[in-house]
């Protein structure tokens, strides 16, 4: 089970999305999860290893180490993402309940053709209406908490190139260098980007359901 | 076989689920197969090779690492959620079984053609009588698998948090020595998130395990109260699968009927399942 599997699992949900929707998922997919396979992954693969710290004292640099940080980017962006993606599977619940429902009607002797169900393009109202926005809620309120969890976690966004260690057992203040600070900085803030951009096409996915309802409302009061 | 096989085989168990049958097996492979497999394991990936004593002495380190850590806990969850998919597949089997019997049926009405076996596929068996005691069972051992490897994990891991420092006097180690985990943090982090996970998918087991309890003693009386629904209550068209279905069920059951009947007359034995106990 992995990304692969996620996105095949997804992929599915996408047939019931709107057009922002869709546009969000791709953007996960190629920007996102792609980015992080790919590179991050790579960048961040060596932290530890190349960990070094100005002492000879045995595990000085795991204590230090574990105290900069206490969870590696890479995985917070892993979690990020899974939670992320999985507000989706909600609306895709529903619409095979939606289906399972009309089946069971069928079954009790209501005249709709059965191949029909499987194929409909399903319309995004009334309680799926519901479903489909408390999705996209969930998914900006992960998105901004994890955003928030990195901030706080890592004093901003930037990797710097020195901390300066007092932990146990180190001998009184050591210098203690992170690999790749650079690198490390530039795909933080890329990845700080992309969660911006992903936000911002929830909201606008919002703000399009919501008006849209209230659109129809409206017509059918005057 | 890895995890994707292990999904591919268990996705064709899904159609047979309750509906919170198929929330815990979504919430078993996002939340806990794949956090394993795209976060966890890296991880514990330089567990052994970041576990530094404060020694020289060849050999401590790997006596000392033996001692704390007897397995992994990436292979605990590993077996964890092996053990804990695979009774799900008894439940792939008896409806593999049931699936067989009504092809035989057909076979023996004359409906033998491509259609009727395709129609036998497909369709969403229901969860009642001998296949309610197997989903019941595999449910059963779920629960019973999740708890025992809780209790193994704290057991050996007490409280589940990872220490930062252990202190080991193992043989070959001198006196007592200093021995720094590598990311403690960052595995207490993930601990706490799959005991987390493994409690809610306990939870989802238990509300399963009580739905399809109350469903079947609600079937029970409805039955009782109202003799002449049940079975054949579905008045479709005749000409729908669901229609043909209870057909099946009920011949099926009936020839069940008259070949228990027989074992009966022939070995005097009392057949102890006999009542349909969640028609």
């Amino acid at each position: 089970m992995d990304w692969g599997t996620l996105q095949a699992v997804l992929g599915g949900v996408n047939k019931h999305s709107t057009s922002i929707g869709k546009i969000w998922l791709t953007v996960l997919f190629i920007f996102r999860i792609m980015i992080l396979v790919v590179a991050a992954e790579k960048v961040w693969g060596d932290e530890q290893d190349d960990f070094v710290c100005n002492t000879l004292q045995p595990g000085c640099r795991n204590v230090c180490y574990d105290h900069f940080f206490p969870i590696s980017h890479i995985r917070l962006w892993a979690l990020q993402l899974i939670f992320v993606s999985t507000p989706a599977l909600l609306v895709a619940m529903h619409v095979a309940y939606t289906r399972h429902e009309k089946k069971r009607r069928f079954r009790n002797g209501e005249k709709i053709d059965i191949e029909e169900i499987k194929n409909e393009k399903i319309h995004i109202r009334g309680p799926l209406w519901w479903t489909y926005t408390s999705s996209i809620f969930f998914r900006i309120v992960f998105e901004a908490v994890f955003m928030y969890v990195f901030y706080y976690m890592y004093d901003g966004y930037q990797m710097p190139r020195l901390v300066k260690c007092e932990a146990w057992p180190c001998p009184n203040t050591v210098d203690c260098f992170v690999s790749r600070p650079t690198e490390k900085t530039t795909f933080t803030i890329f990845m700080l980007a992309v969660s911006g951009i992903c936000m911002m096409l929830n909201l606008a996915e919002l703000s399009y359901l919501v008006i849209k309802i209230c659109m129809k409302e409206s017509r059918k009061t005057t | 076989m890895n995890w994707a096989g292990l999904y591919t085989v268990l996705s064709g168990v899904n159609r047979h689920s309750t509906a919170i049958g198929r929330i815990w097996l979504s919430v078993i492979f996002i939340f806990r197969i794949m956090v394993l497999v795209v976060a966890a394991e890296s991880v514990w990936g330089d567990e052994k090779s970041a576990f530094t004593c404060n020694t020289q002495q060849p050999g401590c380190n790997s006596v000392c690492f033996d001692h704390f850590f007897p397995i992994s806990h990436i292979r605990l969850w590993a077996l964890q959620l092996i053990l804990v998919t695979t009774p799900a597949l008894l439940v792939a089997m008896h409806v593999a079984y049931q699936q067989h019997q009504e092809k035989k049926l057909l076979m023996l009405r004359g409906h033998a053609d491509a259609k009727h076996m395709e129609e036998v596929k497909k369709h969403k068996m229901r969860i009642a009588g001998s296949l309610w005691w197997t989903y019941v069972c595999s449910v059963v051992f779920r629960l019973l698998f999740e708890a025992v490897f809780m209790y193994i994990f704290y057991m050996l891991y007490p409280g589940y948090q990872m220490m930062r420092l252990v202190k080991c006097e193992a043989y070959p180690c001198p006196n007592t020595v200093d021995c720094f985990i590598s990311r403690p943090t960052e595995k207490t982090i993930f601990t706490v998130f799959m005991l987390v996970t493994s409690s809610v998918c306990i939870i989802l087991n238990m509300a399963e395990l009580v739905y399809l309890v109350v469903r079947a003693c609600a079937r029970r009386s409805q039955h009782h109260s109202n003799p002449s629904s049940g079975k054949g209550s579905f008045y479709g068209h005749k000409h729908s699968s669901e229609y043909k279905q209870n057909e099946i069920n009920q011949l099926l059951t009936e020839q069940d009927g008259s070949l228990k009947d027989m074992l009966r007359r022939n070995s005097g034995l009392q057949e102890k399942g006999d009542r349909c106990s969640a028609c």
